[in-house]
C-alpha cells in the first residue's frame, strides 16, 4: 500500500480537467512571479472577473454544441444581433433614458427570443437540412452579423437607461453580476449534462450519432435544442456585452469565437463529440484570463495575444490528439472486413 | 512442386489487442504458384493474420519473412512493393472509375507517373485483362458493374501491380455458383502463371476444390493444416469449432400462436420489391440471401431507417408507421443492426450508458434523469444476458465481441419489445459466444417475442429459426419451413 500515491497520482493526471487544473496552477504562478504588484493586487481580481463572463457564457455555448460533435460558429452574430434587438427596443419603442425596468425587462425577453430562433435557425438547417454544422452556423453567423449591420447601419447604438448597466457592472453581494450569471449558467449545464436525459443523449449522440439513431434517438429533435440553448446562451454574453459598452454594435467581440472554441477545447471537450465536462470548460475560462491579463500587464500587443491563442488551440489539440486521435483514425479507416474480427 | 520458393514465411506471430490474444505462436508459409485456403471461424485470428501480411497491424512477437528476408515490422509499403495484395471483401474500388483506371491505378502509383497516361492505362488493363481471359468493357463504370465483376477487376489490380500473392477475403460470399465457378477458373490460371493465391473463407465446398493446402485457426491458434485432399467439409468444420456442431434446431412453435406482425406488399425500387409475410408469437423468421439480395434494406425498412415507397406493416393489428424509426421502436419494433462497432455501439461510451440509453424517457423524473433507477435496471439486464463485463462503468470497446452483442441486445431487450430483428447477430462473434447467443434466441422466442434474424450463416439460420424466408433480387423467393430446409438446398436456392 505504500506505493499507493504514485499510480493515484499519475491516474488523477490522466484526466483532461486534473491536468487543466495544474496548468491554470501554473499561469496563475508565472503571471504573479512575473508582475506580482500589479498582478496580485484585489483591483485586477475584480477586473478579471467583469472580463471574462461574457466570452465564458459564448464558451459554454460552443461545449453544448461541440458535445454533439458539432459547433456553433455564429454564437458572435446571434450575440450582436440580440443586444441590437434589446437596444433598438429600448431606444426606438421605449423612452430610451427614461425607460424604467419594465421596458428593460421586456428587451431582455426579445433579445432572448431572438436568441432562441436564431438558434432554432441553426438547429433547422443542421437536423432537417442535413448541412454540417461548421458551415451552416458559419453561414448563418454572417447572416445574423448581415441583419445586425442593416437594423443599425452600422453605428453603435447609444442611450440606454441607467438600470441597464446592472447586468454588466453591477455587484450582488460583492460579486459582480455578470459573474454571478456565468456561474448559474455553468452550474445550470453542467446539471443539464449529468443529470438529465436530454444531456446524456447529447453526450451519447456526440460518441456515435449513427448508433444513435439506431438506438431511437430523437435526434432531430436533439438537436434543434442544442442549438437552441446555443443560441439563448449567446444572447445573454450579448447583453452583457451591451450592458458593459453600454452601447450595442454589428462588430463588437470578434475575437471571441475563436476565443470561446479555444476555451471549449482546452477545457477538454472532445471536438468530435462525446466528451466534455464544464468544469473543465471553466478551468480554461479562468486559465485563459489569467494568461491574457498577464499578457496585458507585460504590455504584450493584440496582435500577439491573438497568435497565442492561435497557437494554443493547435497545441492543445496535438497534446488531446494523442488520446482522441486512435478513436478518430479508426473512424476513418474503411472497414476492411465487414464480416470478419474486428478485434 | 513442394521444393518451390517460399514467399512468405511467418513463424511464431503473435498479436494481442487489448490483452485479447488474435493470434497465437501461429506459423504459416505460402509458396509461389500455391493456393492455400484459410478456414475459421469469425473471430479465429484470420483477418489479424491477413492485416499482419498486409502490413497493417505489426505482430507483437514473431518473424515474417518475405522471399527470405526477415521483417521484424512489416509496412504496407513493404508488402506491395514485395507483391502482396488484399482484395478485401468491398474490393476497395473507385465507383466512380472506369474498368482501366481502376486497373492500372496501383501500378500508375508505383511508377510515379504523375499524370494520367491514358492510352497506357489502357493498354496495361488490356494486358492484364488477357491474363485472366475475362472480356471486360475498358470504359464501363465500376460502380455499374455487378458484384462478380467488380470482383474480377480487384482481381485484375492486383495483378497489374504484378502481385505474387494475392488474398482473397471471403470471395465467394456475394456470388452465384456460377460465377464462383468462373472465378475458380481463373485461380486455376494465376497459379499456373506462378501467382499465389489466399483464400480466407468460412465457406469451404467450392474452395477446396482448387486449394492445395487448407490451414484451420480457432481463437487464435493453429490446430489444423494438411493438404485440401486430406479434409472435407464435416473435418472442417469440426476443426473450425472444436467440435461436431450438433446445435438443436428452435423449440416447436405453439400452432395457435397468434400473429403477431404482418407485412404487405412492401417495395422500395432498387431494394426490395413486393415483400409480404406474417410472423407469429414466439417464431423465429430467418430471412437469407446474398449481399444484396435486399435482406439489410428490408430490415431497415421494418424498423424506419429506410422509408419504403409502397406497402403496409401492421404489428398486433394496428398499422406501424413507416420511415420512423422512434415510431417503430415506440410500437414495439427493436432492431439490433449488422455493424454493431459503427451501428449498434457507442465505443466510448459505459457499458452501462451503452444499455441505458434506450430506456432514457422511462426513466424521466421531472426535469430530471432518475440516473440511480437507470443503472439498476441496466445492471439487470446485463447480469439477465450473462455479460462478462469486469467494470460496467468501463467504455464499452473494452469488451469482446460477443459481449457487445449482448449490450445492444440488453439495450433493446430492456424496452420490452414485441419484435426484435437481429441481423447477423453473431458476426465477428467467438464461436462460445454464437452459441449462447442463440440459446437467448430461443429463450426470446419462448417468451412470445417474435423473432426475425438475418444472416447469411446458413448453419445458424438452421439451428434458430421455425421458417427460413430466401431472398434474391430483393424479391421473397422462397418460404421454407425448418424442417424441410438443409444446407445445401439453401444454398441452392440463393445462388439461384
Amino acid at each position: 500500500m505504500t506505493a499507493a500515491p504514485a499510480p493515484r497520482v499519475s491516474r488523477l493526471l490522466a484526466q483532461p480537467e486534473a491536468r487543466l487544473a495544474l496548468i491554470m496552477v501554473l499561469v496563475f504562478a508565472v503571471m504573479a512571479a512575473l508582475a506580482p504588484e500589479r498582478f496580485l493586487t484585489p483591483q485586477n481580481a475584480t477586473s478579471m472577473a467583469f472580463q471574462f463572463p461574457e466570452f465564458a457564457i459564448l464558451a459554454l455555448a460552443i461545449t453544448i454544441t461541440m458535445l454533439t460533435g458539432g459547433i456553433d460558429l455564429s454564437i458572435v452574430g446571434i450575440a450582436n444581433c440580440c443586444a441590437i434587438v434589446a437596444s433598438l427596443l429600448l431606444t426606438r419603442l421605449a423612452p430610451g433614458a427614461e425607460a424604467g425596468v419594465g421596458w428593460l425587462l421586456l428587451s431582455y425577453a426579445a433579445a432572448l427570443a431572438a436568441g432562441a430562433a436564431a438558434g432554432l435557425f441553426n438547429g433547422v438547417l443542421i437536423a432537417f437540412g442535413g448541412l454540417p454544422p461548421i458551415l451552416a452556423t458559419l453561414g448563418s453567423g454572417l447572416i445574423f452579423t448581415g441583419l445586425a449591420v442593416a437594423l443599425t447601419g452600422g453605428t453603435a447604438i447609444m442611450g440606454f437607461p441607467a438600470s441597464a448597466a446592472w447586468l454588466g457592472n453591477g455587484s450582488v453581494l460583492g460579486l459582480p453580476v455578470p459573474l454571478v450569471v456565468f456561474g448559474l449558467l455553468a452550474a445550470g449545464l453542467s446539471l443539464v449534462l449529468s443529470r438529465t436525459g436530454f444531456g446524456l443523449k447529447v453526450q451519447m449522440f456526440g460518441a456515435n450519432p449513427l448508433a444513435a439513431r439506431y438506438a431511437a434517438v430523437d435526434i432531430e429533435r436533439l438537436l434543434l435544442r442544442v442549438y437552441v440553448a446555443s443560441g439563448m446562451l449567446a444572447a445573454i454574453a450579448g447583453l452583457i456585452i451591451m450592458s458593459r459598452a453600454n452601447s450595442a454594435k454589428a462588430d463588437y467581440g470578434q475575437s471571441y469565437t475563436l476565443l470561446a472554441v479555444l476555451i471549449a477545447v482546452l477545457g477538454g471537450v472532445n471536438p468530435y463529440g462525446g466528451y466534455g465536462r464544464v468544469v473543465g470548460v471553466v478551468l480554461a475560462v479562468l486559465t485563459m484570463q489569467f494568461l491574457s491579463s498577464g499578457l496585458n500587464m507585460l504590455q504584450v500587443s493584440n496582435f500577439a495575444r491573438e497568435l497565442i491563442w492561435g497557437a494554443l488551440l493547435i497545441l492543445v489539440m496535438v497534446i488531446n490528439t494523442r488520446t482522441w486521435g486512435f478513436r478518430r483514425l479508426r473512424r476513418r479507416l474503411p472497414t476492411a472486413a465487414p464480416q470478419g474480427e474486428t478485434r | 512442386m513442394t521444393d518451390r520458393q517460399p514467399l512468405v514465411v511467418m513463424t511464431g506471430v503473435t498479436k494481442t489487442y487489448a490483452g485479447i490474444t488474435a493470434l497465437d505462436d501461429v506459423d504459416f508459409v505460402v509458396r509461389a504458384g500455391e493456393a492455400v485456403c484459410l478456414a475459421g471461424e469469425n473471430g479465429s485470428g484470420k483477418s489479424t493474420l491477413i492485416k499482419l501480411l498486409a502490413g497493417v497491424e505489426k505482430p507483437d512477437r514473431g518473424v515474417i519473412s518475405l522471399d527470405g528476408v526477415p521483417h521484424a515490422a512489416m509496412t504496407p509499403t513493404a508488402a506491395a512493393a514485395s507483391g502482396i495484395a488484399v482484395i478485401f471483401q468491398d474490393f476497395s474500388l473507385f465507383p466512380n472509375l472506369s474498368v482501366a483506371e481502376n486497373i492500372a491505378f496501383g501500378a500508375e502509383l508505383a511508377e510515379g507517373a504523375r499524370f494520367v497516361r491514358g492510352r497506357h492505362v489502357r493498354e496495361l488493363a488490356a494486358r492484364t485483362l488477357e491474363r485472366v481471359g475475362v472480356p471486360l468493357d475498358l470504359s464501363a463504370t465500376v460502380g455499374m458493374l455487378p458484384v462478380a465483376q467488380k470482383q474480377l477487376v480487384a482481381i485484375c489490380r492486383a495483378l497489374a501491380s504484378e502481385a505474387r500473392l494475392i488474398v482473397m477475403d471471403e470471395p465467394t460470399t456475394a456470388l452465384t455458383e456460377r460465377e464462383v465457378r468462373a472465378l475458380l477458373a481463373i485461380i486455376q490460371r494465376l497459379k499456373a502463371d506462378g501467382v499465389a493465391v489466399i483464400f480466407v473463407s468460412h465457406k469451404l465446398a467450392e474452395v477446396l476444390e482448387v486449394s492445395e493446402r487448407v490451414v484451420v485457426l480457432r481463437n487464435g491458434r493453429k490446430v489444423a493444416e494438411g493438404p485440401a485432399a486430406e479434409f472435407d467439409a464435416r473435418s472442417l468444420t469440426r476443426h473450425m469449432t472444436g467440435r461436431d456442431l450438433a446445435e438443436v434446431g428452435a423449440a416447436p412453435l405453439d400452432p395457435s400462436a397468434p400473429v403477431l406482425l404482418t407485412v404487405e406488399r412492401l417495395s422500395k425500387a432498387g431494394a426490395f420489391a413486393d415483400i409480404g409475410f406474417t410472423l407469429r408469437a414466439g417464431e423465429v423468421l430467418g430471412i437469407s440471401g446474398l449481399l444484396g439480395s435486399g435482406r439489410t434494406a428490408l430490415a431497415k425498412a421494418l424498423f424506419g431507417l429506410v422509408v419504403p415507397e409502397t406497402g403496409r406493416v401492421t404489428l398486433d393489428g394496428r398499422e406501424v408507421p413507416l420511415g420512423d424509426p422512434l415510431r417503430a421502436a415506440g410500437a414495439g419494433i427493436g432492431y439490433v443492426p449488422e455493424d454493431r462497432l459503427t451501428e449498434g455501439l457507442f465505443l466510448t461510451q459505459s457499458i452501462l450508458r451503452n444499455v441505458g440509453v434506450g430506456r432514457i424517457e422511462a426513466h424521466g423524473r421531472g426535469p430530471f434523469l432518475d440516473m440511480a433507477g437507470l443503472v439498476e435496471d441496466a445492471r439487470d439486464w446485463l447480469a439477465r444476458l450473462r455479460v462478462r463485463a469486469p467494470d460496467p462503468e468501463a467504455p464499452v470497446r473494452s469488451l469482446s465481441g460477443g459481449n457487445q452483442q449482448r449490450v445492444v441486445l440488453a439495450r433493446w431487450l430492456a424496452r420490452a419489445p414485441r419484435i426484435l430483428i437481429l441481423n447477423g447477430p453473431s458476426v465477428g462473434v467467438d464461436v462460445g459466444s454464437k452459441a449462447e447467443i442463440h440459446a437467448i434466441i430461443a429463450d426470446l422466442a419462448a417468451h412470445g417475442l417474435g423473432v426475425i434474424v438475418i444472416s447469411d450463416d446458413l448453419p445458424e439460420l438452421l439451428a434458430t429459426c421455425h421458417r427460413i424466408l430466401v431472398m434474391v433480387e430483393g424479391r421473397i423467393v422462397e418460404d421454407i419451413p425448418r424442417m424441410d430446409a438443409t444446407e445445401e438446398g439453401l444454398a441452392r436456392r440463393l445462388a439461384s
